[in-house]
């Protein structure tokens, strides 16, 4: 594991009022890698995550992605990121309850200016990979929670992004349909190269990462950073 | 991964049996197809074990085929051997409860002579998460049987990891316990 970094978050400070959610976590991520951020709850990973994604800015220290100072980017900037280089799962409450799944596995395809046609297509694809074709037609709320986390994690991949971030992604699941998604979402990781970050405190889900990167009190420990 | 106990594997030779007589060599390819994973079992076990079953009247020999050797005879299990099969398939198995245990000694005697204990705990932490990423890759190429074997396996694995989030979070107050 000798490659450059692609994401990289350096000495990460965050407070919320007074409640310091990030008090010095640092972690590096290289391409097609799958790292498990675990700690017990109320440890900050969220806010580590929401971090690394562009999401929230740090209070101190640097989000490096490849070239991109993501901690100090425009707004403009970092959305965009998010749009075309990230995927996001987390643990529920993400599909529009308005759209079929197949639509909502298009959404981001459709934002991003595909037509219709086309967008669908694809979207039927990648349901397929995540063995939930059958639920194409339905909308979110006709779905199992199961069905529902992988159309959730067939619209994170759908554009293949290089970063997929995600959040507890089985954390309303019990823990058959909990290692399925888990099963499903490195495998498809793994087909397109993506990188994954995935926030667990769950042992047997972090099991599927590469590595794991423990964050206490909002602090990572040892955390060699390379690049 | 050894799944079957050296004193089960009596009782589980005779549950191979239940369904129809077989022949040593041909018990022993069940028991591993099965059973056996990484631990096949020896030709000499399948037949010190039979000649056991076969002293306390659990197994027969059903009949001795013309020519030598010991794979010759066919064994068959008796009514006796049905009824300790029974027996033990109805009754749980005791639970185990792992009462001491050696990581809990390491602890104690880490906070009893001032060494860092929460780098135990992180470095059994590390040993633990590496043991499940290996079986979970296992799991994914395997196929069912193998899966629930991996899957127990790692259910008690989290099982001790929780043990070791719990105590890792309970450090200080241990510590005032035990150094006093
Ligand atoms: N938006 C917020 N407003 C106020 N406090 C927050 C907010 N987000 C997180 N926190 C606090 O920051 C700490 C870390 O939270 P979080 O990153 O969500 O932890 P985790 O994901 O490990 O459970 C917690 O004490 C939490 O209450
Ligand atoms: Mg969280």
């Amino acid at each position: 594991m000798t490659a450059t970094p692609l994401l990289v978050g350096r000495d990460l400070h965050r407070t919320f009022g007074a409640t310091p959610a990030l008090a010095g976590a640092s972690i590096a991520v290289r391409p097609a890698e799958i790292v498990a951020v675990m700690g017990p709850s109320g440890s900050g990973k969220s806010t580590l995550l929401h971090c690394l994604a562009g999401i929230l800015r740090p209070d101190a220290g640097q989000v490096r992605y490849g070239e991109v100072d993501l901690s100090a980017a425009a707004d403009a900037t970092r959305s965009a990121l998010r749009r075309t280089e990230f995927g996001f799962v987390f643990q529920f409450g993400q599909l529009v309850p308005e759209l079929t799944c197949v639509e909502n596995v298009a959404l981001p395809l459709r934002l991003a200016g595909t037509r219709r046609r086309p967008a669908e297509r694809t979207a039927r694809e990648w349901l397929e990979r995540l063995e939930a074709a059958e639920v194409a037609g339905k909308r979110p709320g006709e779905v199992s929670g199961g069905q529902g986390q992988r159309v959730a994690v067939a619209r994170a991949l759908v554009t293949e992004p290089r970063v997929v971030f995600a959040d507890e992604p089985t954390g309303a699941l019990d823990s058959y349909h909990g290692e399925q998604v888990m099963r499903l979402l490195t495998e498809a990781a793994r087909r397109t190269g993506a990188s994954v970050v995935l926030v667990t405190h769950e042992p047997r889900v972090a099991a599927y990462a590469d590595r794991e990167v423990i964050v206490r009190d909002g602090r990572t420990r040892d955390v060699e950073l390379v690049g | 991964m050894c799944i079957v106990t050296v004193m089960s594997i009596g009782l589980t030779l005779l549950g191979l049996l239940e369904p129809g007589p077989r022949h040593g060599y041909d018990l022993k390819r069940a028991y591993d197809e099965h059973f056996g994973q990484d631990h096949p079992l020896h030709y000499g076990q399948v037949y010190a074990t039979l000649s056991r079953l076969l002293k306390n009247g659990l197994v027969e020999l059903e009949a001795v085929e013309p020519g030598a050797g010991p794979d010759r005879k066919r064994y068959a299990i008796t009514d006796a051997g049905v009824t300790d099969l029974d027996g033990w398939l109805g009754r749980p198995e005791q639970p185990e409860p792992y009462l001491s245990s050696t990581l809990y000694t390491k602890v104690v005697l880490a906070l009893l002579s001032g060494r860092p204990a929460a780098e135990i705990l992180d470095t059994q932490r590390t040993a633990h998460l590496a043991l499940m990423r290996t079986l979970t890759r296992r799991k994914a190429a395997g196929d069912l049987a193998d899966q629930l074997v991996c899957d127990h396996a790692l259910f008690h694995l989290e099982a001790d990891l929780r043990w070791l989030e719990l105590t890792t979070a309970r450090l200080d107050a241990l510590a005032q316990e035990v150094v006093r």
